[in-house]
């Protein structure tokens, strides 16, 4: 029954089961994050921001499907990779719900899942800003620039050699990276924080075909935390 | 006051101009920077792409050689703001969180308790130093320069800090100190879109447009910035923007503690207004010249 391809109404499929555990996890995260219980559906965040328009599922969309048990759509979604994290929507939600950190937390599962989104460029340049920083501890926007367009259309370079000639004439271009001193101990500290992060993951996800709504919520233990 | 200085990436070279006239214009106010000694990028970016634990740690780390200054952090990147900002609060909100991220501190020698305050340079002058003291200072009048002032979206987001979330008033309120004009300019928070111009290009030249054109429509002479990456889209990519919307905007972009260190009569070099790409046009070049004629 439970392995059924068409799952009865309000039941989870697995996928849908994994991604939320996931997900559960990082919201759990996000001080206040049970709120995301509260959503009256009222479309401030999706009014409230500036990249909406060229979004596939609006903010207030993201969050009805997340109820509706449709994780697995919105990771499809172009949406989450425009969000260009402004806090527009938070500062407004009438909820309290922290819709930036909600969506932080939706890139994250993604990144974790390895899914294949509608954004790529948008993780390759996460994922080179972490290698950035990794070999460095510090930003080197020369670097970051260069490897992003090598990966994502190389020719885009050469639109920015004008750029980088002012920048040359207003002393403003570092050509070299530049390594902090601890940066054997900062390598340490990431190291054991991953090592941290992953005692925290369940070794194997249990599937249960939850109903989803707030049912699916029920059992977020953190009513009890404070908020703002 | 004393500060634990951390300057962030972009300061450091590409946004040198930012870098140098915080640190004119708080010496020029008697307040005392030590930058943070081997300080590491916040991970603003990252935030999406690693584990929780991991990017709370690499900006924590930030906060506990902070602590171990004794001293408040004082972060002029806004993007740095709100990140040093953020970890502070989980880490003082969420007791497993900090247990969590200390263990993995422990591993440069490093613990942090959570008592630094993370500040941005705007809040330390209206606030701390105020407004009055500041007056004092001035030696320069802006002379009705038309001034758009640009907060960006994350000085005074997402948690409640020094200026309102919806109408902040902080710079319109030095700045019409100084002499200078604000000029109505109900974009002040809108976003730029930050990385969105690497990653969504157009999305970004839509918004900043937007922005140059609401700055342009209301007379300002010059827009002026609190954050390295609004710059940075605003002054470097104006030429693609004109060269996209077939639009002819030449406005001078300038930094709030640059325009504020003119007032003050600090000396243009020192200001960094020397690395502008745009030229700062004639209503503020005849400022510094006369001063240094
Ligand atoms: S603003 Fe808040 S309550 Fe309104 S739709 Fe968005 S998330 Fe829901
Ligand atoms: S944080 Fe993201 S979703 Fe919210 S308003 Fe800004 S861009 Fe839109
Ligand atoms: S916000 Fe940007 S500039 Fe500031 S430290 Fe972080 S990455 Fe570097
Ligand atoms: S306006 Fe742009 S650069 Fe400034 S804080 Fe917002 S996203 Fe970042």
């Amino acid at each position: 029954m439970e392995h059924a391809t068409h799952q009865l109404p309000g039941l989870m499929t697995r996928t849908e089961a994994d991604l939320r555990q996931i997900f559960l996890r990082q919201v759990e995260a996000i001080p206040a994050g049970e709120r995301i219980k509260r959503c009256i559906q009222c479309g401030t965040c999706t009014g409230s921001c500036p990249v909406s328009y060229a979004m596939d599922i609006s903010p207030r969309q993201l969050i009805a499907l997340f109820r509706a048990g449709e994780l697995e759509t919105i990771m499809r979604s172009r949406s989450i990779w425009i969000c260009a994290s402004c806090y527009a929507c938070t500062t407004r939600c009438p909820s309290g719900i922290k819709i930036t950190d909600v969506i932080y937390a939706l890139k994250r599962t993604v990144m974790e899942k390895e899914y294949e989104s509608k954004a790529p460029q948008v993780q390759v340049l996460a994922k080179l800003f972490v290698d950035n920083l990794m070999s460095y501890g510090r930003l080197h926007e020369g670097t970051l620039i260069r490897k992003y367009y090598m990966k994502t259309g190389i020719f885009k370079l050469f639109g920015f050699i004008p750029l980088v000639k002012k920048m040359l004439e207003t002393k403003r271009l570092a050509l070299f990276p530049k390594k902090i001193k601890e940066h054997k101990s900062l390598s340490r500290i990431i190291k054991k924080a991953q090592e941290i992060e992953m005692r925290h993951v369940p070794e194997k996800l249990e599937y249960s075909p939850e109903f989803v709504g707030y049912r699916g919520l029920g059992d977020m233990k953190l009513e009890s935390r404070k908020g703002e | 006051m004393k500060y634990a200085y951390y300057p962030g990436c972009s300061l450091e070279k590409t946004q040198r101009g930012y870098d140098e006239s915080v640190r004119a214009v708080f010496k020029a106010l008697d307040q005392e920077l030590v930058e943070i000694d081997d300080w590491n990028c916040c991970g603003a970016t990252m935030y999406m792409s690693v584990k929780e634990t991991v990017s709370l740690a690499v900006s924590a780390r930030n906060l506990a050689l902070g602590e171990r200054m004794g001293l408040d952090i004082l972060a002029p990147c806004s993007s740095c703001f709100t990140t040093l900002s953020k970890t502070n609060r989980i880490l003082n909100e969420i007791p497993e969180m900090r247990r969590d991220v200390n263990e993995a501190l422990a591993e440069g020698g490093l613990s942090y308790s959570g008592k630094v305050k993370v500040r941005h340079p705007l809040d330390i002058l209206m606030n701390d130093i105020g407004l009055e003291a500041v007056r004092a200072r001035f030696q320069r009048n802006l002379n009705g320069l038309k001034i758009a002032p640009y907060y960006g979206c994350q000085i005074v987001r997402p948690d409640k800090t020094f200026d309102d979330r919806e109408n902040p008033m902080l710079l319109d309120r030095l700045f019409r100190a100084c002499g200078g004009d604000v000029v109505y300019f109900p974009m002040k928070l809108r976003c730029c879109g930050g990385m969105l111009m690497t990653t969504f290009e157009e999305t970004a030249l839509k918004l900043n447009k937007e922005l140059l054109e609401c700055a342009l429509d209301n007379g300002a002479d010059v827009m002026v910035t609190t954050c390295p990456l609004c710059h940075m889209n605003l002054e470097a990519y104006q030429g693609k923007i004109n060269n996209f919307y077939k639009t002819t905007f030449n406005i001078p972009i300038i930094y709030f503690t640059q325009l504020l260190g003119i007032a003050l009569g600090l000396p243009a070099k020192s200001l960094g207004l020397d690395s502008s790409f745009i030229p700062l046009g004639k209503k503020v070049t005849t400022l510094t010249e006369v001063f240094y004629a």
